[in-house]
């Protein structure tokens, strides 16, 4: 599958992008591929530019270089446009709006579509994906447990109807058994055909559901992981330690 | 004690102590009406900044931005409305026209490249802004009469009816005020008002989801310097009367009082802020010469108490409610 993947069959394609923060250059150009169906996975350690190489991607910090989505390129300053594309970036730390109810939350993530019938469908998918989400839904989104409000956070962004999904971090904080549930309900959505791009820090676990990986280190790729072909994790802890 | 007291706490109780805040202000405006004399026009001044800081509300409660240079706003409209009544024999309302435009106009130029900072960026650069409309006032005298102020400027009027009493200016000043507060209710339960509330919480998360936040920045920019520019053009017209220190940086430093001891980002907060702020120092009048002390200990103690403002005090009372709950 790695050498595969012709242009047709290409959803997000990064090639040369770079990104800086003033004069420093956290992410030197790097190229990232996710072809359809495809879960693909960026693993490294702290500061090694995984939200960085995110937030370019979605033009969120000043960057150079390309993003082509399904061919088209994506503009490089206006992750609003990014959004409308289909491209949706759940942010580190969540990013929910706290004092918002639950329902204000996910209304506000299908806030590019005007439709009353395709809102309810959007949100009965949620709602069968996170049933939580339903009972809580006129909670104020601040006093839910980190697991739901990440549960919402990728709520939110599903109502928007997704082409592809970029996330950055979901298990940050979170109870080892919240994580495996998180990370689960990312699979089921990667099986039912939804592109998905997750930053993640817990290696063995994202490889656990990822069908392909590339691990960062100071603001480069160094690697190309295939997740079947990783026997030991020691491989993998060797570029963490080093 | 899992059960929490908050939910046991009678609903039509805490809605009546939510009306509290309205039903206080509004009594006092009613009191002023029927009393009249020196509490009217007291009244009067603090339903325009009403209206002014209903505006800074819309930008700084609902968008969560900061703007020290809203005055700068006021003023244009409310110099337009003096000199075009005074010297070109305009009507106040086609002069307010005139100075609204001015005013949105001189937004849009000021916040078009400044919205794009952030945080203590956008507050300077407003603050610059106040500045520099304050120095115009003073320095363009053939226009503004520099610190002389122009007066003689005729008082609010359509179609040929004016209005010169004072209890006739305070109840148009209160028709204002209620739309004033009825857009501002409108605008934060609308599709806008979240768009900008989610700008207000994070910037990011919401243009991750295709909230446009610099559009949305500027357009609460504007709705709020359109507020200012009313409260600028009324000001001129009740009083009679208009020069620079009217319009100087204690405007900024009195609404910011108001905003946040009538409650930031809350649909009562401007109403029930400009009000009290505005009755504070009278209340304190005889303590004479520490009139000042008495309304600055007066205000350390309201934000205290109340520091999410007093159009929150319903609140206020629930928690004590809980507090007395837990003890028992």
């Amino acid at each position: 599958m790695t050498e595969a993947g012709s242009a047709a069959t290409r959803v997000l394609d990064v090639a040369g992008l770079s990104a800086r923060y003033g004069h420093i250059e956290a992410l030197h150009p790097t190229d990232v591929r996710v072809e359809d169906r495809e879960l693909v996975a960026i693993l490294g350690p702290n500061g090694a530019g995984k939200s960085t190489l995110m937030r370019a991607i979605m033009g969120l910090v000043e960057n150079a270089g390309t993003v082509r989505f399904r061919g088209r390129p994506l503009p490089r300053r206006a992750p609003e446009a990014c959004a409308a594309d289909g491209v949706v970036l759940v942010p580190e730390g969540r990013g929910i709006f706290g004092p918002m109810s639950v329902a204000e939350n996910l209304e506000l993530g299908a806030y590019l579509s005007g439709s009353k019938a395709e809102f309810e469908r959007r949100q009965e998918r949620v709602f069968s994906l996170f049933p939580r989400l339903k009972e809580r839904l006129s909670q104020v989104a601040g006093s839910l447990s980190g697991g739901e409000q990440q549960m919402l956070a990728i709520g939110r962004a599903l109502m928007s109807d997704p082409k592809i999904l970029l996330l950055d971090e979901p298990s940050l904080g979170l109870a080892p058994r919240v994580v495996e549930e998180i990370l689960g309900s990312l699979s089921a959505l990667n099986r039912e055909g939804l592109p998905i791009l997750l930053v993640e820090q817990k290696a063995p676990l994202a490889l656990k559901i990822a069908q392909r990986a590339y691990l960062l280190s100071v603001g480069r790729v160094i690697a190309e992981i295939d997740p079947r072909k990783v026997s030991s994790y020691d491989e993998i802890a060797h570029y963490y330690l080093s | 004690m899992t059960k929490s007291p908050t939910i046991t706490f009678p609903d039509m109780t805490r809605r009546g102590l939510g009306a509290l805040p309205w039903i206080a202000a509004a009594g006092v405006l009613a009191y002023a009406f029927f009393v009249g004399g020196y509490l009217t026009t007291v009244m009067s001044f603090a339903l325009i900044y009403v209206v002014f800081v209903t505006g800074l509300n819309v930008f700084m409660g609902y968008a969560g931005q900061v703007s020290f240079g809203h005055n700068a706003f006021a003023a244009l409209s409310g110099y337009t409305s003096a000199y075009l009544t005074t010297s070109h024999g305009f009507a106040p309302l086609p002069a307010f026209g005139a100075g609204l435009a001015l005013a949105l106009s001189c937004a849009l130029i000021v916040g078009y490249p400044t919205l794009r900072l952030k945080g203590h960026y956008l507050a300077m650069a407003t603050l610059a802004i106040g500045l520099i409309v304050y120095e115009v006032a003073v320095e363009w005298t053939s226009v503004t009469q520099g610190y002389m102020g122009i007066s003689g400027i005729p008082p609010i009027g359509i179609a040929g009816y004016e209005i010169t009493s004072e209890r006739g200016q305070l109840a148009f000043l209160t028709v204002i005020v209620a739309l004033a507060t009825l857009v501002s209710w409108r605008i934060r339960e609308s599709r806008f008002g979240r768009a900008l509330s989610a700008v207000a919480g994070s910037e990011d998360a919401a243009r991750a989801l295709g909230i446009s936040a610099s559009r949305y920045k500027l357009s609460a920019f504007l709705a709020s310097a359109a507020f200012a520019a009313l409260a600028g053009s009324l000001f001129v017209h009740v009083v009679g009367f208009v020069s620079p220190e009217v319009y100087g940086l204690h405007m900024v430093v009195l609404a910011f009082t108001m905003l946040y001891v009538g409650g930031i980002g809350t649909i009562a907060g401007p109403f029930v802020g400009a009000v009290i702020i505005s009755l504070l120092p009278e209340m304190f009048r005889q303590f004479k010469d520490y009139q000042d002390l008495a309304y600055g200990a007066a205000l350390i103690l309201l934000l205290i108490y109340a520091p999410r403002g007093l159009s929150t005090i319903s609140s206020l009372f629930r928690r004590a409610a809980a507090k007395k709950a837990v003890v028992s």
